[in-house]
């Protein structure tokens, strides 16, 4: 059986993530494909996902890097793979995560002038409400 | 003036804007293309026009709540999504699903990819400037799969089929027969389409070469489903990495040979071909046994996380759930196909004619509903 659904996970220490993935992609396992990025807010801290994908020898992994909420600074892959580009955007629209290093590093689903991160648990809005729960 | 005194003189550039409201951008997609004369200089992409916060939503809904949402996000293909998401979730709970709801997604969601495919090739003529018929021609095809859904599932448009565990309903009495004679009318109208566009001279004129997406550049921008197949990449998660029961049954992987505009159309007509190939084969095989969900509607999986992705028509889309243990899920990330296939447009269209533009984003066939979300 091809192991394919990414259940290997790779914790990476914030500093050493763009090493770590030029090494995942010019490696022998050659993940040449970065499927998805996106990050979940844990309060505490903020983990960022990262899941990749090598068409090649058919493998996968998640790779995980935890931020702590006081320094969302890490390092763009968007040098690495091309993908990271608007996926690293979404991330940033929607968490607040400052990827340094990136060439456009604006809003993409919320309007450019929106204010405040939505998928972090302590955002608030006028217009949201949160219904009781089940 | 001859040819050789008009040869340095440069056309000034200018901005035109197109959509967010165009009739050729498949939804609410806004094009800022810079134009040398009639050459496409550069193109920046403005996404977000139908931005919901699905996701923020999905963390306010139990589990089962959230299935109709996934109706929402590609609204031609809403079986498939609906499938992507109870897949990811029964992953994070391990729940293991009847052997007779497994083939019953596996026809609901073949037949929910010929008609995605359907309304794409339609769309894509139409863009082309091959008015209304093989769009009609498409819709009309289409509307047989849309009057066997609304037999099996009561919904023509957004479905909501798919439970956590199993389906909602058994297929109703009968069904095979019409879903039979709907296999034996289409292929023969398959034949059809080639006869009237894939060999047809205007056709080609205008789709082959255009958009070349090559191979690198396909996997480098995290490209999937047919482009990425049409760039000549063998790559579909259902022969790769079989889910439900697809390892049983007989189908090919078509690929193209340049990866341009003709190239993603063929695969499209292909795939019809190999999902009515599945269709018969599921039917065949078709075990007896109850697919419907006894258990609770309150999911509550031990907390964790899950990525679970399945093949789209428009290719993969993955759904990403973390659970704390409580009903509601703790983030869900949708992973939309369409969000990564519509990156990569300005790098396909620099240097093509502005009409070409049309061409390359009518073949792409991206959909606003799941890059918004």
């Amino acid at each position: 059986m091809k192991k394919m659904q990414p259940d290997e996970l790779l914790v990476v220490p914030k500093d050493s993530l763009l090493e770590t993935a030029r090494n995942l992609k010019n490696g022998p396992l050659s993940f040449d494909n970065l499927h998805c990025i996106t990050a979940i807010d844990r309060i505490d801290k903020i983990e960022l996902v990262y899941i990749l994908y090598s068409l090649l020898k058919h493998r996968a992994l998640t790779m995980k890097v935890y931020l702590s909420p006081d320094d969302l600074n890490i390092a763009s892959l968007a040098s690495i793979w091309r993908s990271a580009d608007w996926l690293e955007r979404e991330t940033y629209d929607m968490f607040g995560v400052n990827f340094s290093g990136h060439p456009d590093m604006r809003r993409i689903l919320n309007p450019y002038d929106w204010k405040g991160y939505p998928l972090r648990k302590d955002y608030t809005h006028p217009e949201f409400i949160l219904k009781p729960r089940l | 003036m001859n040819m050789s005194e008009t040869k340095d003189i440069r056309t000034e550039e200018f901005l035109i804007n197109m959509g967010p409201q165009h009739p050729s951008t498949h939804g609410v997609l806004f094009l800022e293309v810079k134009l040398d004369g009639e050459i496409v200089v550069d193109c920046t992409t403005h996404i977000g026009y139908l931005h919901r916060s699905m996701e923020k939503i999905a963390e306010n809904r139990t589990y089962t709540q959230f299935i109709p949402f996934t109706d929402r996000l590609d609204y031609v293909a809403s079986m498939n999504n609906n499938l992507g998401y109870v897949m990811a979730v029964e992953k994070l709970m391990n729940l293991e699903v009847p052997e007779r709801a497994k083939y019953i997604r596996v026809i609901v969601a073949e037949l929910n990819r010929i008609a995605s495919h359907l309304i794409a090739i339609g769309t894509f003529a139409q863009d082309l400037g091959a008015f209304a018929t093989p769009l009609f021609y498409c819709f009309r095809e289409r509307e047989k799969i849309i009057e066997i859904f609304d037999r099996i599932c009561g919904n023509r448009l957004t479905y909501n089929y798919m439970r956590i565990g199993g389906v909602q309903f058994d297929l109703p009495k009968g069904i095979d027969e019409t879903i039979k004679q709907f296999i034996a009318y289409m292929r023969p109208k398959l034949d059809d389409y080639d006869w009237l566009l894939t060999s047809n001279a205007i056709f080609l004129a205008r789709s082959k070469g255009i958009g070349v997406l090559s191979k690198s550049l396909a996997i480098d921008y995290s490209v999937s489903g047919p482009n990425l197949r049409g760039s000549g990449v063998k790559w579909d998660i259902r022969k790769d990495e079989p889910y439900l029961v697809y390892d049983k049954f007989k189908f090919d992987v078509p690929v193209g040979e340049n990866g341009d505009a003709w190239d993603r159309y063929m695969v499209r007509v292909e795939e019809m071909r190999q999902s009515l190939k599945i269709v018969e084969q599921a039917l065949g095989a078709l075990p007896e046994g109850d697919p419907t969900v006894k258990a609770s509607r309150i999911h509550k999986p031990a907390p964790g996380e899950a990525y679970m992705r399945t093949e789209n028509p428009r290719g993969e889309l993955g759904f990403y759930v973390v659970s704390d243990g409580s009903s509601y899920p703790y983030r869900l990330k949708i992973r939309g196909p369409s969000f990564s296939n519509l990156a990569v447009l300005p790098e396909l269209v620099r240097g093509l004619k502005v009409a070409d533009v049309i061409c390359v984003l009518g073949s792409l066939d991206v959909l606003m509903g799941e890059i918004d979300r």
